[in-house]
């Protein structure tokens, strides 16, 4: 199926959770935040969250700024 | 002497956390990770301002956070949000990430000027400190914004001195001074604009609490000297208005006694 990665197309496992997501992108864990469809979604909530068609995840952590 | 002891006794309150330094500074625009450390240890800043980005999926990154001082307080932003809705989620995303009440609001109305858009910037205050979030907003420079804010109930308000990143200094002195004037009990911050050493001491010595500056300190062509710089700057604008100046006069008013000249 196909979900909206940080706003690109994004082929996915059928019952992928936003934690096997974050660790097939090989990203560290901590310092991340990720919102499911406009909502954030606690770290702790990860393996409980499955992925559907269309949804719209983002991934963020943080840049230099000012 | 009182004065100097009292000075740096005196806390720095944001939100009840405390803080000795006046000065916060940013961690965008440095040449290296190098520069950018020794940039901090030379501003004695305590807190640091980052930014909420989309991890790239093309390749591995590092944690940015890693290269920044264990001891720094860490103010997220919500730089590059247009919308009060963009700033409220790059809020709750940092609030997640950092486990940090803190937000520097900004809400941008325009991508040439970098202005405020106060007027959103109101709306997504409002719901940020709603949800417990202690609220710092970048906004222009006029009172009855800043009334607004706090009374919204932000823990401070940011005024802009200048465009970001434009180094123009304090371009509306007169309002930083009403400002301070008629919000006696407020933290003011003066956040971007300031190009140098004097912005700052300026920006101080009109009564702002404390600076926030990024660029006038990363693209200095040295920039941990400017950082120490802007340490000086902060600490003797701040001694300067706490010490309180001498009226401005247009004629001279000799120093020494105009009697008992040997003639």
């Amino acid at each position: 199926m196909q979900i909206r990665l940080n706003g690109e197309t994004k082929e996915v496992a059928d019952g992928t959770t936003l934690q096997r997501l974050v660790e097939q992108l090989s990203l560290a864990p901590d310092r991340l935040a990720v919102e499911l469809n406009c909502e954030v979604i606690r770290r702790t909530d990860w393996p409980r969250v499955t992925l559907f068609e269309g949804d719209r995840v983002e991934i963020v952590h943080f840049v230099g700024g000012g | 002497m009182s004065t100097a002891v009292e000075v740096t006794k005196e806390a720095f309150e944001i939100g009840g956390r405390t803080f000795r330094s006046r000065l916060i500074v940013g961690t965008g625009k440095y040449r290296s990770f190098e520069e950018m450390k020794a940039a901090h240890r030379a501003s004695g800043a305590e807190m640091v301002t980052v930014a909420v980005r989309r991890v790239p999926l093309d390749r591995k990154t590092e944690s940015f956070l890693d290269h920044l001082g264990p001891e720094l307080t860490i103010l997220p932003n919500t730089a590059g949000c247009y919308t009060a809705e963009e700033a409220i989620r790059t809020a709750r995303l940092a609030r997640e990430a950092l486990q940090t009440d803190l937000i520097k609001l900004e809400v941008i109305g325009d991508q040439t000027t970098l202005f405020p858009d106060n007027e959103q910037t109101l709306e997504a205050a409002r719901v940020l400190v709603g949800e417990g979030f202690t609220v710092l907003p970048y906004f222009t420079d006029d009172l009855i914004m800043a009334k607004k804010l706090l009374d919204a109930g932000c823990a401070a308000v940011m005024p802009l001195a200048a465009p970001i990143g434009s180094g123009l200094g304090v371009q509306n002195p007169a309002n930083l001074a009403i400002m301070r004037e008629q919000l006696s009990g407020a933290t003011i911050i003066v956040d971007a604009g300031v190009g140098t050493a004097s912005d700052a001491a300026i920006a101080m010595e009109l009564g702002a609490d404390g600076v926030l500056m990024n660029t006038a300190i990363a693209e200095a062509r040295d920039a941990e000297q400017m950082a120490t710089a802007m340490r000086l700057a902060v600490e003797a604008g701040r001694r300067a208005y706490l010490a309180g100046r001498m009226p401005k006069r247009l004629y001279a008013s000799a120093s020494s006694p105009l009697a008992g000249v040997a003639r």
